[in-house]
C-alpha cells in the first residue's frame, strides 16, 4: 500500500535503518552542501564529540571547519584551540571570516593538561567550539570528553592521527581525510545512522584557488609554476598573481 | 578544622571553652587547667586571644553587611543586624537566618542566632543560646519572661538572686520604683529597651575600605587541600565583604606564612571582576596544588587592595548552564590558574608585512582591528624550518612543486629584524599545501614557514 508506506516515511517516530538518525539538535552547517547532506542534523554535531583524522597535515583539515567556525564566531561564541600543533595564523583566520576576538588559544606542555583544558572548555558552556589536538588519548578519556561535550552543547572536534581509526571511539562522528586526485576525500567512518560506503569528494579544497574561495575578499588566480621555471619566477617574471577582488 | 585531639581554650589558668571531645573526657568551662590536663593528657591547650576574637567579630560584621546596611557590634561576642528593611529582598526572616547560618558555618564559626523586635532582646536570646525568631512584638514579652537574669551581664545578678529574683519575669513583677532605687536606673533601662519601651541607639559599624583577613591554622599544614579548606573560610568572608560594597575584585593575594621562611605569596588575577567565593576557591585550588612550599604553613592571610563596582546578578530563573553561556572570563581564569597566564591567550592582527609579526597575542575577547592580507596559511611554524634543496628544487618529504608566487616581502630594515624573502605556495609530494620562502640573499636558502590546512 503506497499510501501507508508514504505515511510511515513521514512519521517522525519511525526511523528506518537506511536513514540518517534524527538528532534532537540541528548541527552547525559545515558550509559544504555535499557534506551537510550526509551529516545527521545537517551539519557538524553540537553537544557531541567529532573526530577528524587527516592523513597528514596540510590537506585541508581546518578549511572544512572554516565556515562553521566563522558562523560561531559571528554569533559571539568563543572558539578554544587546545594544544594546536602549530601557531594558528591570524591573517588566515581573519580571511576565513573568523572573528579573532573570539579565539582562545591554550598551549599545554603535558597531555594531561590538554585533556583537562579540553574538558573544562567543553563542559563550561562558555565556548561555541572546541578544537583539540590530543597527542595520546585512550577510550576512557575520550568518554570523559564526550560527557563534557554533552553538557556544554558546543561543536567539539578532536584531531587525531589516522591510526586512531582502528580504535573504538565514543565520538558520534568520525571523518578520515585523504587527498584523492588533487581533491579532498572525506570518508565518514562513523556517524549517527547508516555508515557511508563511499567517500565524499570535495574536489576544490586542496587547490589554492579553493582556499581563496573560502574567503570573500580574495580571489586567487594560480597558474602552475614549473619547478624548472622557479628561478625565472624568482627573478621577477611572475606567472601567478594574487588579486584583491 | 577538626583536630584529632581534644582541644580547649584557657584564660588565666582556667578552661574557658572546650570542644566535644574534651567535654566527653569530663572537661568543662571554669575548670583549672591542671585538672583538665590530668583528665585529658593529650589536650591541646591554647591561650585565649582577645585581639583575634575582636578581629573575627569585625570580619563577621563586614561579611554580614551583605544582608543589611545597619550592623552594630556589641563587644566581645555579639553582632547585631537590623534586618527589617531586608526581609522582602531575601524572602523573609527564616531565609536570612538560614543564609547567615550557612555562611557562618562556611567561615568556620559556630554561632547562636536569634531575632527579636528589639536589639537588646535579640542579644539576650542569642546569649542564652536560645534559637528564637520572634517577628511579632506582641509575643516578645512572654518569651523574655522566661530568660534567666544572667543575660543582663550585670554585677547585681547575685544581689537579685539573693532576693529571690531568678528570671526576667521575677524582675518585671517587682515594683519599678524600688528596683531603680536599690539596683540603679541602668537595670530598669535595660529592661525597657528589651521590651521596646525605650530607644536603644547603637553605633553603626562602618565597613573598612580594604579587605584583609587572617586565619591561623590549628596545626601546621602542607597539603593543598588543607590549605584550601582554611582559605575557603576567608573567601566566604571576602564574598560577604564584596557583596556589602556591591563590588567585585580582579586581584586577590593569599599569603601563607611559615615558621622561619618568608611568606609565600599567591596572587590570583581575574579577567573580569568577580565576588563568588566558589570561583575564587576553584582558582585558589589550582594555584595551591602547583605552589611548592618551603615549609609548613602556619597562617593564611587574604588581602584585597582594589575593588571595583559589580552589579548584583539577578537571581537565576534558568539553569546554571544557560547562565554560564556568556561567562567565558570564568573559563579563561580557570584555565590560566592551572596552566599559567601566558598559556592561554587570544590573537590579533598587526599591521606588519613580516609574516611572523602579523599575528600577535592578545587578550581574548578584546576588540581588534581588521586588516587585509594576501593569501595566508592557517598554520604558521613558530620558527621557519630550513628545507633541503635538490637540483634547485626545495624538498620537504620529496620535491616541492611551486604553485603560486613569488610574493615578495621585504621589510624591517629599520628595527634590526631585516627580512627579504620571496614566498611561494608549494605542493608537497603528499599533496600537502605549504607556504615556503626563499631568502633573498646570495645563498638563497629555502624555508618552510606555513601550512595551508
Amino acid at each position: 500500500m503506497p499510501s501507508l508506506a508514504a505515511g510511515l516515511d513521514s512519521h517522525p517516530g519511525i526511523w528506518r535503518g537506511s536513514q540518517l538518525a534524527r538528532t534532537g539538535s540541528p548541527g552547525i552547517a559545515s558550509g559544504f552542501a555535499a557534506l551537510d547532506a550526509e551529516l545527521p542534523g545537517g551539519g557538524w554535531p553540537c553537544g557531541a564529540l567529532s573526530e577528524i583524522l587527516p592523513q597528514h597535515e596540510g590537506i585541508g583539515e581546518l578549511r572544512i571547519l572554516g565556515p562553521a567556525l566563522a558562523q560561531l564566531a559571528t554569533q559571539g561564541k568563543f572558539i578554544a584551540w587546545i594544544a594546536p600543533p602549530y601557531l594558528p595564523y591570524a591573517p588566515a583566520l581573519a580571511a576565513a571570516g573568523i572573528a579573532l576576538e573570539r579565539i582562545v588559544i591554550v598551549k599545554t606542555v603535558k597531555d594531561s593538561d590538554s585533556l583537562w583544558a579540553a574538558e573544562q572548555a567543553l563542559g563550561s558552556a562558555a565556548c561555541g567550539g572546541v578544537l583539540a589536538w590530543p597527542r595520546d588519548i585512550g577510550y576512557t578519556q575520550l568518554r570523559r570528553l564526550q560527557l563534557a561535550a554533552e553538557n556544554g552543547r558546543c561543536l567539539a572536534v578532536l584531531f587525531r592521527p589516522t591510526q586512531a581509526a582502528r580504535e573504538p571511539t565514543p565520538a558520534v562522528l568520525r571523518i578520515a581525510l585523504a587527498t584523492s586526485a588533487g581533491g579532498l576525500a572525506l570518508s565518514i567512518l562513523k556517524r549517527r545512522g547508516a555508515p557511508l560506503s563511499r567517500p565524499i569528494l570535495l574536489p576544490a579544497l586542496s587547490a589554492p584557488h579553493a582556499a581563496a574561495a573560502s574567503s570573500p575578499h580574495l580571489r586567487f588566480d594560480a597558474h602552475v609554476v614549473d619547478s624548472t621555471a622557479s628561478a625565472a619566477a624568482a627573478a621577477g617574471s611572475i606567472s601567478a598573481r594574487l588579486a584583491l577582488a | 578544622m577538626p583536630s584529632p585531639e581534644p582541644c580547649a581554650i584557657a584564660e588565666r589558668q582556667r578552661i574557658l571553652v572546650c570542644d566535644a571531645k574534651a567535654a566527653a573526657r569530663g572537661l568543662h568551662a571554669g575548670m583549672p587547667v591542671a585538672a583538665a590536663l590530668a583528665l585529658a593528657p593529650g589536650l591541646r591547650l591554647r591561650e585565649r586571644e582577645t585581639a583575634a576574637e575582636t578581629e573575627a567579630l569585625l570580619g563577621i560584621a563586614a561579611w554580614a553587611m551583605q544582608c543589611t546596611p545597619n550592623v552594630a557590634l556589641d563587644f566581645p561576642d555579639l553582632v547585631l543586624l537590623e534586618v527589617s528593611g531586608s526581609l522582602k529582598l531575601f524572602g523573609g526572616l527564616g531565609e536570612i537566618v538560614a543564609r547567615l547560618r550557612q555562611g557562618l558555618a562556611a567561615m568556620g564559626y559556630g554561632a547562636h542566632l536569634a531575632a527579636a523586635p528589639t536589639a537588646r532582646a535579640a542579644s539576650w536570646f542569642a546569649r542564652t543560646g536560645k534559637h528564637c525568631l520572634i517577628a511579632d512584638a506582641a509575643l516578645l514579652e512572654d518569651e523574655l519572661r522566661a530568660l534567666p537574669l544572667s543575660v543582663l551581664q550585670s554585677a547585681k545578678e547575685a544581689a537579685l538572686a539573693s532576693i529571690g529574683a531568678g528570671s526576667i519575669a521575677d524582675l518585671l513583677a517587682l515594683p519599678r520604683g524600688g528596683l531603680a532605687r536599690r539596683y540603679g536606673q541602668g537595670l530598669l533601662d535595660a529592661l525597657d529597651q528589651a521590651l521596646g519601651r525605650l530607644p536603644d541607639p547603637r553605633g553603626a559599624f562602618v565597613l573598612p575600605e580594604k579587605f584583609c583577613a587572617v586565619i591561623e591554622l590549628p596545626a601546621e599544614a602542607t597539603q593543598a587541600e588543607a590549605l584550601l579548606f582554611a582559605s575557603k573560610r576567608l573567601l566566604v568572608q571576602l564574598e560577604g565583604f564584596l557583596a556589602a560594597r556591591a563590588a567585585g575584585t580582579r586581584r586577590l593575594v593569599l599569603s601563607l606564612s611559615h615558621r622561619t621562611a618568608p611568606a609565600t605569596r599567591i596572587e590570583l588575577g581575574l579577567v573580569a571582576a568577580c565576588r563568588e567565593a566558589a570561583h575564587f576557591a576553584q582558582l585558589a585550588r589550582e594555584r595551591l596544588q602547583q605552589t611548592a612550599l618551603p615549609e609548613a604553613v602556619r597562617a593564611i592571610a587574604l588581602q584585597v587592595q582594589a575593588i571595583e563596582p559589580l552589579e548584583h546578578g539577578s537571581r537565576n530563573l534558568f539553569s546554571d548552564a544557560l547562565r554560564e553561556e556568556g561567562n567565558w572570563p570564568r573559563l579563561i581564569e580557570r584555565l590560566r590558574s592551572r596552566l599559567g597566564v601566558a598559556a592561554v591567550h587570544g590573537m590579533a592582527l598587526c599591521a606588519d608585512h613580516r609574516p611572523e609579526r602579523a599575528s600577535i597575542r592578545a587578550e581574548p575577547g578584546a576588540k581588534q582591528l581588521a586588516l587585509d592580507f594576501e593569501l595566508r596559511p592557517f598554520w604558521l611554524l613558530a620558527r621557519p624550518q630550513a628545507l633541503e634543496e635538490n637540483a634547485a628544487v626545495p624538498c620537504h618529504h620529496g620535491p616541492l612543486k611551486l604553485l603560486a608566487g613569488p610574493e615578495r616581502i621585504e621589510s624591517g630594515w629599520w628595527d634590526g629584524a631585516d627580512t627579504a624573502r620571496d614566498y611561494f605556495v608549494a605542493r608537497a609530494a603528499n599533496d600537502a599545501l605549504l607556504w615556503v620562502y626563499r631568502e633573498r640573499s646570495p645563498a638563497g636558502a629555502w624555508y618552510l614557514h606555513g601550512i595551508f590546512s
